[in-house]
């Protein structure tokens, strides 16, 4: 049994040898790395305040950053962050953050962390509550994936404003005002109910892709600007599919991200040049994660229970079939784009449908549908001028074809599709 | 809301850059200011001379100091602005970071008073 309120009581072994202390912070990294949300969503189910847990957690990793190097790492570095953490939570709740109701829940929670610190049983997982009221109907729909990148992932709101492109004391205020949100609005750590499930699941595999980033809208195939969260969005991914073991929509998002990722080195030549999805070099795609989102699409089919994020992934299936076929199979593409479009008429999905029907079929009947996109979506929308380019160029429309360029070159936000662009009309 | 861009970059390595980079980038600066126009959200833009032939003046103590160059000796250095009306802050860094000067240097972006 442990010393309340002592969490170096839990310490175990005898005190590292010098020059160790780099393992000890690696360790408190690792541990931060793997158990952050597990922590957060811990406390916060139990207290329903966000941000007190955090707060009480980034103290807790503090004193582990203090203790562990002099006494060794503990036996359950979990356990201790936990005892360390509910001692703050405490003291915090004792200085009114807390309504006066909520310190019984708030002391039993305490003492839960504490029996569970001492034993061995290892405490549950909230994460499944917690990525589902990061994407609550509540929280304003643009807080949403920098909620979760915070909150379950541990990123910090400077490096979440950079891939968002915000303001970062901007998405310092909309962080706390989410989780202001979360305690006052009383917004509950419970599971949706059946009934709500498909739509709040929505919500979060959507705010999931988000963080994968906006690249993969992009007709021509490729914007790596965002790559810093893509391995992030992945490892969500990979967790909400732990979570929810065998649904076909979190099993379509992973898989649809995976093929994604497979490409990324194919996107760029040595010297940093632009390369399309069409002239990619195949050999250049990582195989390995290509296998893996074939067997994980193949596992989602088996629900029978198609849904956007399965058929986003098919569409990326088939593209990756032409490492196999050595072509591309436009037909089937057009034909799941079509499927796509009436399930999820984003932008995106509809200007991939004009570029599929305009290989498929005709340069004519692609124009056609692009054409039909509303004017004010598409004002800023690149990957729309991109393509509105390279068809009226295909038609032979040289004058309108420029303009389009233009437009494409000047919303441009990466330099080597701009390079890309402006070598396709001739700059 | 209006928002000045301001485009710093290395003002050397610019002037030492061959005609090809020179020509590409004031093509790649006319499409980002037509792109601006065709979205309504341009107001203005100018390109400024170098450093070279700036002036500076300071009234102070009743004296007045006029000096050689620019007002801060910088690595990078203002070479140009755009003033944009946009509905927010997101959207004024949304249009800064399509600045074919993003990559080549930084933009500062400014809210501008308004009464």
């Amino acid at each position: 049994m442990i010393a309340r309120g002592n969490p170096s009581a839990n310490l175990a072994g005898p005190p590292p040898r010098n020059g160790a202390l780099e393992e000890v912070h690696e360790s408190i990294e690792r541990v931060a790395r793997d158990s952050y949300g597990r922590l957060v969503a811990f406390l916060a189910a139990r207290s329903r305040d966000v941000a007190a847990a955090e707060d009480a957690l980034a103290d807790a990793f503090r004193a582990a950053l203090e203790a562990w190097p002099r006494s060794g790492l503990p036996e359950s570095p979990e356990a201790w962050l936990l005892v360390a953490a509910r001692r703050r939570m405490i003291d915090g709740a004792r200085r009114a953050r807390v309504h006066a109701d909520a310190m019984p829940t708030l002391l039993a929670a305490a003492d839960e962390a504490a029996d569970l610190a001492g034993s061995a049983v290892a405490f549950p997982d909230e994460r499944l509550k917690l990525l589902f009221i990061c994407a609550h109907p509540a929280i304003d729909a643009a807080a949403r994936t920098p909620l979760m990148l915070q909150v379950v992932l541990g990123l910090d709101a400077a490096r979440i404003a950079s891939a968002f492109l915000v303001r970062p004391a901007t998405m310092g205020q909309r962080l706390s005002r989410a989780k202001a949100k979360i305690r006052d609005a009383g917004i509950g750590f419970e599971l949706p109910e059946a009934a709500e499930l498909p739509s709040r699941e929505d919500a979060v595999l959507e705010a999931i892709y988000a963080a994968y980033g906006s690249g993969w809208d992009d007709v021509a195939g490729a914007d790596p600007r965002r790559s810093g969260l893509s391995t992030e969005a992945i490892e969500l991914g990979r967790l909400l599919l732990r979570l929810m073991p065998g649904d076909p929509e979190v099993q379509g998002l992973l898989a649809l991200m995976l093929y994604c990722e497979s490409r990324r080195d194919a996107r760029r030549t040595a010297d940093g040049e632009f390369v399309p999805l069409s002239e990619q070099d195949p050999s250049c795609w990582a195989m390995a994660m290509i296998t893996e989102a074939e067997q994980t699409l193949r596992a989602a089919g088996r629900a029978n229970r198609v849904g956007r994020f399965q058929l986003e992934a098919a569409i990326q299936s088939a593209h990756a079939q032409r490492a196999l076929a050595g072509r591309t199979d436009w037909q089937s593409i057009a034909l799941l784009y079509e499927g796509l479009v009436s399930l999820a008429p984003t932008i995106g999905a509809l200007v991939g449908r004009a570029a599929a029907i305009a290989e498929a079929r005709d340069v004519a009947t692609g124009w056609a549908l692009l054409q039909a996109i509303p004017n004010e979506a598409i004002e800023t929308y690149q990957p729309y001028w991109a393509l509105a380019a390279h068809l009226l160029k295909r038609a032979g429309r040289g004058a309108e074809a420029a303009d389009a360029y233009t437009r494409a070159i000047g919303l441009c936000e990466d330099p080597a599709i701009r390079d890309f662009l402006m070598r396709q009309a001739g700059r | 809301m209006q928002y000045l861009l301001m485009i710093y970059r290395d003002e050397a390595a610019m002037l030492a850059a061959n005609k090809e980079t020179v020509d590409r980038t004031i093509a790649a600066y006319a499409a980002y200011t037509e792109a601006m126009k065709k979205a309504g959200v341009y107001i203005g833009a100018n390109r400024l001379r170098p450093t070279t032939s700036a002036t500076t003046v300071r009234n102070s103590a009743g004296k007045t100091n006029v000096s050689d160059g620019p007002f801060a000796e910088t690595k990078e250095q203002l070479g140009g602005y755009y003033l944009i009306e946009a509905p927010d802050t997101d959207a004024a860094l949304s249009w800064a970071a399509r600045c074919p000067g993003a990559s080549q240097g930084a933009i500062e972006v400014r809210p501008v008073w308004t009464a």
